[in-house]
């Protein structure tokens, strides 16, 4: 008997953000620009709900694809703020965090062989979840010069022609970027001529700042060929409670019901009953943080500019993605933890054509933010 | 959004945002919100700025109240004339007129709390208008001007995460 890993799980490579997360513990005073996570709490009700659940006793499993009334605020949710249109019943899957649903989706419709273009820099669980699901990753690397927007130059030099599946998420993690429908438009082109599926994570729907969210579902012939993702972990900053869910055609929530059904049986029942009430009085508190998360976007870009540093004027999320003023820039980010005590994450770790920027998160109170970017200016003098 | 909308709800937020800062974050130049908080001040939308502070602990300690007051109007006297009488009070606070059983709600601070009753009692119940003062002394402030005095908001979260 042995420990010996599966060859599936020996094409996945540690976290390359592991290191920095140890250099920034070991650190005292640290200021960290380093996090993927709100730094608000969930709105009141929200909470209040999820205890009031607990105080009732209200803690058995619900349906596998979460509780009906749930499902019914979603679709009305994303109807209502993304025109999209899917059925209650059998187009919607309660999950525990996005990030289920990602692996779900993979899983689901993958065999060995099969290939996923992910367009990169990206999220950092894409494409350790294809290749779990046996599946071969082709890097769609998005550009500086097209603000990291996909386009349909990047994705015929990438070889996603040949691809089963493209993933991609706009509002984006780590760069910021978002996409118009008319900047979609070209990439729902090429996706309907090659027959690809897509995997459209939209985590951060609610959290573009210079235009409306538009979801690649909503553009003609896509629907049938998109699993949407969402959650409640960026909008609600619920990120602790995971609770996320998939919007997509009948069969495919189906298939993806199944694995979820015997790997999670249903999402966690409290988080449910908080993402209830965050569907149900909570849009006052996602606009009020939308707003404050808008100031501190324009503070930062700001601050960039003053300092000289190239960066793309970032429009979603809660991420800017300055060019580092290194060449290499692990070593900045090293070395700004080590002698400034702030933390920012190398770009690189977040998949190719990320490699000299720096991924920095401004989901932090306005005096940390300004004492952090005032440390990086004297660091970089 | 005008310059005054982007403005205002930030020095709401802290007065003590510098004009540099205010423009980081609006969007606007540095020129333009100084002229927008000149004008705000000088309609008076922007009546002053003041220190959120946590009274326990500071010394000497200040005794407040909240006080319930009634009144009766006649023909010559109505409640803005009892109200700018009243508000001339250095011990005045805050002076609302409100709907409900009562007609004014007043703050009230003072070095002690017989302090705080000789001038309800000597000052304020002599008016003649004012028929019925109820007194309520503050005995804890957990939130003032939109600020929780509870302590405990460390940011938890993990220093770098994906």
């Amino acid at each position: 008997m042995s420990f010996e890993e599966s060859e599936r799980l020996e094409t996945v490579p540690p976290s390359g953000i592991r290191r920095f997360f140890e250099l920034a513990e070991e650190q005292d005073d640290i200021i960290s620009l380093g996090v993927g996570e709100p730094d608000f709490a969930p709105p009141w009700a929200a909470r209040d709900a999820a205890i009031e659940s607990l105080e009732r006793g209200q803690t058995s499993y619900t349906p596998n694809r979460g509780l009906r009334e749930l499902r019914e605020e979603i679709v009305d949710h994303v109807a209502a703020n993304y025109d999209l249109d899917y059925d209650a019943d059998e187009e919607v899957l309660v999950t525990a965090g996005a990030s289920e649903a990602v692996d779900l989706a993979f899983r689901a419709f993958h065999d060995p062989g099969d290939t996923v273009a992910v367009a990169q820099p990206s999220y950092l669980s894409y494409v350790p979840a294809a290749r779990l699901a046996g599946a071969d990753v082709v890097d769609v690397p998005t550009r500086r010069e097209d603000e990291f927007k996909l386009t349909r130059e990047v994705l015929e030099a990438s070889g996603a022609a040949d691809a089963d599946t493209l993933v991609l998420c706009y509002p984006n993690n780590p760069t910021g970027a978002t996409m118009t429908r008319e900047e979609l438009e070209p990439v729902a082109e090429f996706v309907r001529e090659h027959d690809l599926r897509v995997f459209a994570d939209e985590i951060y729907a609610a959290l573009s700042y210079e235009h409306d969210h538009t979801s690649i579902a909503t553009l003609p012939g896509m629907r049938e060929r998109t699993v949407v993702f969402n959650g409640f972990s960026k909008a609600y900053a619920m990120t602790g409670l995971r609770l996320g869910y998939a919007l997509a055609p009948p069969e495919a929530i189906e298939s993806m019901n199944r694995i979820h059904q015997y790997t999670m049986l249903s999402a966690p029942t409290t988080a449910q009953h908080a993402a209830l009430e965050a569907l149900r009085s909570c849009s006052d508190d996602v606009a009020e943080m939308r707003e404050q998360y808008d100031r501190r976007r324009n503070f930062v870009l700001s601050r960039f500019e003053e300092m000289g540093i190239d960066c793309f004027p970032a429009s979603g999320a809660f991420y800017v993605f300055p060019e580092c003023p290194w060449d290499d820039s692990e070593a900045f980010a090293e070395a700004l933890i080590e002698e400034e005590g702030v933390a920012v994450v190398p770009g690189g770790v977040f998949g190719t054509g990320g490699e000299g920027h720096l991924r920095v998160t401004y989901a932090t109170g306005l005096g940390d933010l300004k004492e952090a970017l005032a440390r990086i200016e004297s660091f970089i003098d | 959004m005008s310059s005054r909308e982007k403005i205002l709800p930030l020095l709401r937020e802290n007065a003590r945002y510098s004009t540099e800062d205010l423009a980081r974050q609006t969007g606007l130049d540095v020129e333009e919100v100084e002229a927008t908080i000149q004008e705000l001040e000088s309609e008076g939308v922007i009546r002053g700025y003041r220190a959120i502070v946590d009274r326990n602990q500071i010394e000497p300690e200040r005794v407040r109240a909240s006080v319930e007051l009634n009144v009766t109007l006649d023909r010559e006297t109505g409640y803005d004339d009892i109200a700018q009488r009243l508000a001339k009070f250095p011990e005045v606070e805050g002076l609302r007129l409100v709907s409900g059983d009562y007609d004014f709600a007043m703050d009230v601070e003072g070095d002690s709390m017989s302090e705080v009753s000789n001038f309800i009692s000597e000052q304020v119940a002599p008016v003649p208008e004012i028929t019925q003062t109820v007194t309520h002394y503050i005995m804890e402030t957990y939130k003032e001007g939109g600020v929780e005095f509870e302590d405990g908001d460390d940011d938890d979260r993990l220093s770098v995460s994906p």
